[in-house]
């Protein structure tokens, strides 16, 4: 192992932070800061992997930092911020659960997703793997932060912040997916978030509202 | 090597066009086109690969072997029949009010798209690539589904969007983890997620790691495939958006998903001593045949009818790769080719009875044959076909797959006897009253397009009859490599 001290210890502080962003996430309850906390936890993802390819002298993964910290940093949060603006959607009133409750939830899911994840960093020889576990949670998180949500952009940023916690699963088990993958990955998240931009607004043109309990007549037997 | 540039180049290159050609009237036309050139393009590619054997071309990054070649024909084909399809049906609905010259537009560049990224899933054999692939297959499909913009289709469009998005982030955890699983045999870089060097080194593969991967894919691209419980979007979708779309998402999208899985389950298969994989895929595909059975009788909707009867057929294809060996799999490759075509023909002919009678509600289509016989004949032989009446190829492969069962997983016969027999009365006792009963709806003046459904009707006789031996050694082939 190769690794600086001080390199480790930067990336198990990286994500500790990106964990309580998670925990952040799931409680914020305005849009504008949501999107904030979204553009700070692209930032401390850019980060770790800057400082995991730093100290394990992967020179790839510097292309994969710029790359995280250009769209999850300053492309994406744009885009939405422009979204909300334009669709003049600032508060978002209430979730299916409150938010307690949620956290409470939250606390058993990363219980979870430690265990999950303990057989697998044991056979990881990366200096990360350590952080795995944390990866899992915030992908979890995500996930609980979409059900949980009723209006359609946050639960969007839960989509992205799943996919955050993805690519932080993949720095710390692998050292970052090969580069042609990471930019498909990439280009698939853009172009996603247009579509959704475009579809924000052929909802709000139906509905008046980006409110999901708008989408919820199709059942079974109608 | 030219062919596959073809292949993949033809649709990108449609896409732009089409989207600067515009509504002009020809956009249907150059849609066309496009499409006979890639089926073209794709049968002189299935012709390399059975005279040379399999292709690993540009930097091992495209690979054609028997599995993935015959489904790229097949894809290729259903593209253009359905390309076909849509000339007559989308002016129709424009006539209709439906839709205005810029969605038509919309509609054209993004079915290229869409077929572009179901080429790209099956070429590939870079497993991070065919998952890049599934999930820009989604978001072209988004926009389609929500063609109409009614607030039903913006639903099931939004359903689709999260359902799906959700579903293919599990399966990019489950590449992460394979490709964990690979790095430590095959190095970081490029190669350890090329499925060919997977598959070298798939005895060596960490079986823990491997087994958790293969939870996260199945779970992921299922999602896609629509198997229960997570097929709630594809109902949806399916009646929501415009028919070529329903059709294209039964016939295709539907198999490459599934082809995903198989193409993984390959690799977890030889990690694991024990039969992992094959369980899983057997109890997904029998849940989701014996739900989707159930779940036909309370259809109203015809598009929805339709729907659960392609869970139904992709439980039955999923059951068959579970099973494995080499008559399952041969039953499952040929079930994958007859319940496409069979599948999009049954779209198609829908398409035009809700033209024709102005309603998707099955209530109130009666008596298709009276208003127009070819409809109506069409509709009633691809409901036969799919129910698995003989002489037709669904039967064929069906039998197969219920023989195969018998000896292999005797208790899951019964039950999977017992769907089929419930799906029969579901939608034969609907389907019989629209063709034949006596009709009030009132009479469009619609000239359908029904060259299609008719060639794809023949070809799952063909198939049900003789099989061409080139077919047959291919399937046996395919059969052969997914083990």
């Amino acid at each position: 192992m190769t690794a600086l001290p001080i390199g480790q210890q930067l990336i198990n502080l990286f994500a500790a932070i990106l964990l309580l962003l998670a925990f952040a996430m799931l409680a914020q309850r305005r849009i504008v800061s949501l999107i904030d906390l979204f553009a700070a936890q692209g930032l401390v993802l850019a980060l770790s992997t800057a400082v995991v390819a730093y100290s394990t002298r992967q020179p790839h993964l510097y292309e994969s930092a710029a790359l995280t910290l250009a769209l999850k940093v300053f492309v994406l949060p744009w885009l939405l911020y422009r979204l909300v603006r334009k669709l003049d959607v600032r508060w978002e009133f209430e979730g299916l659960i409150n938010i307690p409750t949620t956290m409470l939830i939250g606390i058993v899911l990363v219980v979870l997703s430690f265990n999950l994840a303990l057989p697998i960093s044991e056979l990881a020889s990366t200096v990360t793997r350590s952080t795995l576990g944390i990866a899992m949670a915030s992908v979890m998180l995500a996930f609980l932060m979409m059900i949980t949500r009723r209006k359609a952009i946050p639960q969007v940023i839960g989509f992205l912040a799943m996919e955050n916690g993805l690519l932080f699963a993949a720095t710390s088990a692998t050292y970052g997916m090969p580069m042609v993958v990471e930019l498909g990955i990439a280009l698939d998240v853009l172009v996603g978030m247009l579509i959704l931009g475009v579809f924000f607004f052929q909802i709000r043109e139906q509905f008046d509202s980006l409110d999901l309990r708008h989408l919820e007549n199709l059942k079974e037997e109608e | 090597m030219p062919e596959i540039v073809f292949v993949l180049a033809l649709p990108v290159l449609g896409a732009a066009l089409l989207a600067l050609v515009g509504h002009r009237s020809f956009a249907p036309s150059v849609n066309v086109a496009v499409s006979t050139g890639t089926f073209v393009a794709a049968a002189a590619l299935t012709a390399r690969v059975i005279e040379d054997g399999p292709l690993l071309v540009l930097g091992r990054q495209f690979l054609l072997d028997p599995f993935n070649v015959f489904l790229v024909a097949l894809t290729a084909f259903v593209g253009m029949t359905t390309s076909l399809f849509s000339r007559p049906y989308m002016r129709i609905e424009e006539e209709h009010g439906r839709l205005t010259p810029g969605r038509l537009r919309l509609y054209h560049s993004m079915f290229q798209l869409f077929m572009f990224t179901m080429l790209l899933a099956l070429t590939t054999n870079n497993v991070g690539i065919l998952w890049v692939a599934m999930e820009a297959a989604t978001l072209a499909t988004v926009l389609l589904v929500s063609l109409y913009r009614t607030p039903a289709s913006l639903e099931a469009a939004w359903k689709y969007f999260i359902l799906c998005g959700v579903g293919i982030a599990q399966a990019l955890f489950g590449t992460i983890l394979l490709y964990f699983a690979a790095e430590k045999l095959l190095g970081a870089g490029g190669g350890a997620l090329l499925w060919t060097e997977l598959n070298a080194v798939r005895e060596n593969l960490e079986p823990t790691v491997v087994s958790l991967a293969f939870v996260f894919l199945l779970v992921g691209y299922g999602t896609k495939v629509g198997l229960v419980p997570l097929h709630n979007w594809l109902p949806d979708a399916h009646a929501e958006g415009p028919t070529p779309v329903s059709a294209v998402l039964s016939g295709l999208l539907l198999n490459v998903a599934l082809y995903a899985v198989v193409r993984c389950k390959v690799l977890v298969d030889g990690a694991l001593p024990d039969a992992f994989a094959k369980d899983l895929m057997i109890g997904f595909g029998l849940l989701s045949v014996v739900v989707a059975a159930l779940l036909l009788s309370r259809q109203k909707d015809i598009k929805r009818l339709f729907a659960y009867s392609s869970i139904e057929h992709m439980g039955i294809i999923t059951f068959a790769f579970g099973i494995g060996g080499p008559i399952a799999n041969f039953a499952g490759l040929l079930h994958m080719t007859v319940h496409s075509l069979t599948k999009s023909a049954i779209f198609f002919a829908v398409g035009h009875a809700v033209q024709k009678t102005g309603t998707q509600v099955m209530d109130d289509i009666r008596g298709l044959v009276t208003i127009s016989p070819m409809v109506g004949w069409g509709l009633a032989l691809g409901a036969l076909a799919i129910l698995g009446m003989p002489p037709f190829g669904v039967f064929a492969s069906e039998f197969l797959i219920l023989t195969t069962a018998m000896r292999e997983q005797p208790w899951a016969t019964p039950f999977l006897l017992a769907a089929l027999g419930v799906a029969f009365a579901a939608v034969f006792s609907k389907v019989q009253p629209m063709v034949f009963g006596e009709t009030t709806a009132m009479r469009l003046p619609v000239r359908p397009a029904m060259i299609p459904v008719f060639t794809h009707l023949s070809l799952v006789l063909m198939l049900g009859l003789w099989i061409p031996p080139f077919l047959a050694d291919w399937y046996r082939n395919a059969a052969k490599l997914i083990g």
